[in-house]
């Protein structure tokens, strides 16, 4: 089973690259993008077959460390 | 008084942390990250600059997940001594010993140079050496030092005095210019600049030795 985490600033934190990168993107010419946030995408491969408790384990692997919640929110997706 | 510093895969001024100790009079010990508890009588746990573990998930992320954390954890709960610099700052907001968050500096870049750093507070055994808005010139090497508070813990850091240091002049994007600051009981440290680059004549300028003098001088008589 796979799971998959995505890491995002939470909102009201300001996301200095994503700043960067909506700047770099209106330098090439793409008008109208109003906003960029940058996050991370962490993929696990796991050894369980429940899909409830995958969910549950990985919630405790994010609290733990893949997430920093003072700062970042996270998804979790189990594919 | 004993110090004890901590080496990660990846530290890389644990050395001059440790010089600086025994310059101003600590007997110091080196302990290797996975190593799960800290010698008998230490008093004051040095967490190194660097770039542990590559700087891989996030600053130290993976450094304060690492077995001798949980014991420098245990120390700070007994009431011992915590001084993190740089990535060791960033080590000690992962843990939660110290509030708040190290993100990316605001300008994106790496940052190299003395800056003017005020003292905020001379109420801590860090920082009891120097005068209440003294400005010294310290080192900084960072790419993630925009230390990241909300409006309330920004204010509650504000009421309580621990704020330790500011920078002079905006270096990073830090909320309130802090580069440094102390926990409740004001015996965890956590600070960007690199005090043990400051403290010696030929590193061009003193101007941190009293962090470690003061230490000792403190933890000494006590």
């Amino acid at each position: 089973m796979k799971a998959r985490v995505h890491v995002m600033l939470k909102n009201g934190v300001l996301d200095p690259q994503g700043e960067a990168v909506r700047h770099a993107l209106g330098t090439l010419g793409f008008e109208g993008v109003e906003s960029v946030r940058q996050g991370k995408v962490i993929e696990l491969e796991l050894a369980a077959t429940d899909a409830e408790a995958a969910r549950v384990e990985v919630t405790r692997m994010c609290e733990a460390i893949l997430a920093n919640t003072v700062i970042e929110s996270y998804t979790v997706e189990i594919v | 008084m004993h110090a004890a510093v901590i080496t990660f895969p990846g530290s890389n001024c644990d050395r001059d942390l440790a010089v600086a100790f025994e310059a101003a009079g600590a007997k110091v010990s080196r302990i290797w990250h996975k190593e799960t508890d800290l010698p008998q009588g230490v008093d004051v746990v040095g967490i190194p600059g660097g770039f542990s573990f590559g700087d891989y998930l996030r600053c130290g992320a993976i450094a304060a997940n690492s077995p001798i954390c949980h014991a420098v954890v245990a120390h700070a709960g007994r009431g011992g001594y915590v001084l993190g610099i740089c990535n060791g700052f960033q080590v000690l907001t992962e843990t939660r010993l110290l509030p708040g968050a190290l993100m990316r500096n605001a300008g994106l870049k790496f940052i190299c140079r003395a800056v003017g750093l005020a003292v905020a507070t001379t109420d801590s055994a860090f920082t009891t050496g120097y005068q209440k808005g003294q400005v010294l010139r310290i080192p900084v090497a960072h790419h993630d030092g925009n230390y990241t508070a909300g409006p309330d813990l920004l204010a509650q850091l504000q009421a309580e005095d621990r704020i330790a240091f500011t920078y002079a002049e905006p270096v990073n994007g830090s909320v309130g210019d802090i580069a440094g600051v102390l926990s409740a009981n004001r015996r965890v440290l956590g600070m960007m600049p690199h005090p043990e680059r400051a403290a010696e004549d030929t590193h061009g300028s003193t101007d941190g030795r009293q962090i470690f003098a003061g230490l000792v001088g403190a933890l000494t008589t006590a």
